[in-house]
């Protein structure tokens, strides 16, 4: 048979190749409109991130990674970075999933009047909302000056320059990074659901627990893996807020830079930070997927 | 109250558990928006210090921003910058979701995730890793070398909105199009992106914004030529003088105004539209 057909099979082949390419020829000609941005990505971004790590591959035994993951100076700064991270994420999660649910059951205008309090401080410069924090916890600032004056406290507060500062200005800054995903996935609950279940005997505690949390877990870790990851890359608002006694990777590799001109450890520092951040973003993606399966 | 009488869709009557919840959200709506309200009296201060209620009222500030060349000129160096990053991200970057919608190709998750990297990877890092770059290629102190970094971080926001933009478009009547003669680039250019234009309004305004916030790209990059988030960011770490309220409050007010315009005009990028 294979013999015999080989003219009628080169001829399948070349009819196939033909239908194969005008069903991806959209698809190549696609490819190549990604061609500009990606070559600006690649001479822009991936080369220079890429000689930052080498640099800190200089010397046989990796001195730059050994200090940085054995000193107990830098060691002590990156778990810092991570634990002020997690407290963030926490916050966020505490006061941003009320927030979102509240706006998921509130009638209309109200969900809008509230979206629009978090994108208004969320689109403004961090700069000028860290000033803002400034003038709001000073020593002189506006709650200690209220405090004081309702006869609550004789001294003034320590709220700035220290972690108090850092995670207050830290919160504001990513709250709305938690409040969206939460919103989006409680506005898609069918209420029904809740409903049914307290129809069927279950309490309020039950119903939230075996029902709502569940199903709004994906927006749960969504939010959470956005706020950690972008906490730990954070540095405004520990080097403005944070008064010096705050020490977070960003600041760490920023001072190794401009004030030792040290490039190959600020690099191993980076690729520190960097494995951190992707291995936590890669986790979370993974669970969150699976998540979404399930539900 | 209007509240009361609002039902849950089929649910009963709001509880008292149900007003907690309520309270509750005005105060974090409340913490969210203190920072930005307290900014308004502190502009009007006639003092020189950082101080709540002030001792009295001026415009001083304000004066103080205008005349002074230095804040001008960082505001249009910001401008500038912020302008030029929006008309190459958005470029670069609705081609990218043509393709990324559009395409199929092996490695297509690959170039999706490395045109989303910049939002993810510390700011600080890539800051650092372009500044040496740069340095090499001596464009540091360049206000185009501002717009090649702020363009880097301003393609994702370009892209997430766009490809969901195009993920609604039906390609029919782009092929509709064609099949009456238009050739592909005038078929995209008369047919697909005139429906898309509240998005990309929404992509060139978070394009520009990103850009006009920036600073730490800005800080390394910039060398002496300030932009404005770098003249505020030293005119914050120096306490020199209220200046840095009176900016503020020119800012946030600016916000708004673009905000409602966006809301208007644009789509994709306020999330009660999703």
């Amino acid at each position: 048979m294979s013999a015999s057909a080989t003219t009628p099979n080169e001829l399948r082949a070349g009819a196939l190749r033909r239908r194969w390419w005008r069903r991806h020829r959209d698809g190549f000609g696609s490819l190549a409109a990604a061609g500009p941005a990606l070559l600006f990505l690649l001479v822009l971004y991936l080369i220079p991130m890429a000689m930052l790590l080498a640099q800190s591959f200089e010397g046989a035994s990796l001195p730059h990674y050994q200090k940085a993951l054995t000193d107990d100076l830098y060691l002590r700064v990156l778990f810092d970075t991570l634990l002020i991270a997690a407290c963030v994420s926490l916050l966020c999660l505490v006061l941003a999933y009320p927030v979102a649910y509240a706006l998921s059951i509130l009638p209309s205008p109200w969900p809008a009047v509230g979206i629009a309090f978090i994108l208004l401080p969320f689109w403004t410069s961090v700069l000028v909302r860290t000033y803002g924090w400034m003038v709001l916890l000073g020593r002189n600032g506006l709650i200690n000056r209220m405090l004081s004056d309702l006869g609550v406290i004789e001294t003034p507060l320590p709220l700035l320059n220290n972690m108090t500062g850092v995670l207050i200005g830290m919160t504001h800054v990513l709250l709305p990074y938690m409040v969206f995903p939460l919103y989006a996935v409680m506005r898609r609950m069918d209420p029904n659901l809740a409903q049914a279940a307290r129809g069927l005997g279950a309490s309020g505690w039950d119903v939230f627990r075996r029902i709502y949390l569940p199903l709004t877990l994906p927006g749960v870790l969504a939010g959470m893996t956005l706020v950690f990851v972008l906490s730990i890359g954070f540095f405004i608002t520990p080097a403005l807020l944070g008064g010096g006694k705050v020490h977070m990777m960003a600041v760490l590799i920023e001072q190794q830079v401009r004030m030792f001109l040290n490039w190959g450890f600020a690099g191993a520092l980076s690729a520190v930070l960097l494995g951190a951040t992707l291995l936590v973003y890669i986790v979370l993606r993974r669970l969150l997927r699976g998540n979404m399966q399930w539900s | 109250m209007e509240l009361r009488r609002g039902r849950r869709r089929g649910a009963g009557r709001w509880s008292a558990w149900h007003f907690g919840l309520f309270a509750f959200t005005a105060l974090v709506l409340l913490f969210l928006m203190a920072p930005l309200v307290v900014v308004f009296p502190m502009s009007l201060s006639s003092s020189s210090y950082l101080q709540f209620p002030p001792p009295g009222w001026s415009l001083r500030w304000y004066e103080q921003y205008f005349t002074d060349s230095t804040w001008i000129d960082a505001t249009l160096r910001s401008i500038k910058v912020a302008l030029a990053t929006t008309v190459l991200a958005t470029v670069l970057g609705t081609a990218l979701s043509f393709s990324l919608v559009r395409g199929r190709y092996p490695g297509k998750e690959f170039v999706n995730q490395i045109s989303l990297m910049p939002l993810i990877v510390p700011v600080i890092i890539y800051s650092i890793a372009v500044y040496g770059w740069f340095g090499q290629l001596k464009l540091i102190g360049l206000w185009q070398g501002i717009v090649l970094g702020h363009t880097v971080h301003a393609i994702p926001f370009v892209v997430i909105i766009m490809t969901a933009a195009l993920r609604t478009f039906d390609i029919a009547q782009e092929h509709a199009a064609m099949s009456l003669g238009a050739n592909r680039a005038q078929a995209i250019w008369h047919v697909t992106l005139p429906p898309l234009r509240p998005s990309l309004i929404s992509a060139a305004f978070l394009a520009f914004i990103s850009s006009f916030d920036e600073l730490v790209v800005a800080m390394f990059l910039g060398g002496s030529n300030m932009t404005l988030p770098k003249k505020m960011f030293d005119n914050i770490v120096n306490e020199i003088d209220p200046t840095i309220a009176a900016v503020s409050v020119i800012q946030v007010v600016l916000v708004t105004v673009i905000l409602i315009l966006v809301s208007k005009l644009g789509s994709g990028a306020v999330p009660t539209e999703r």
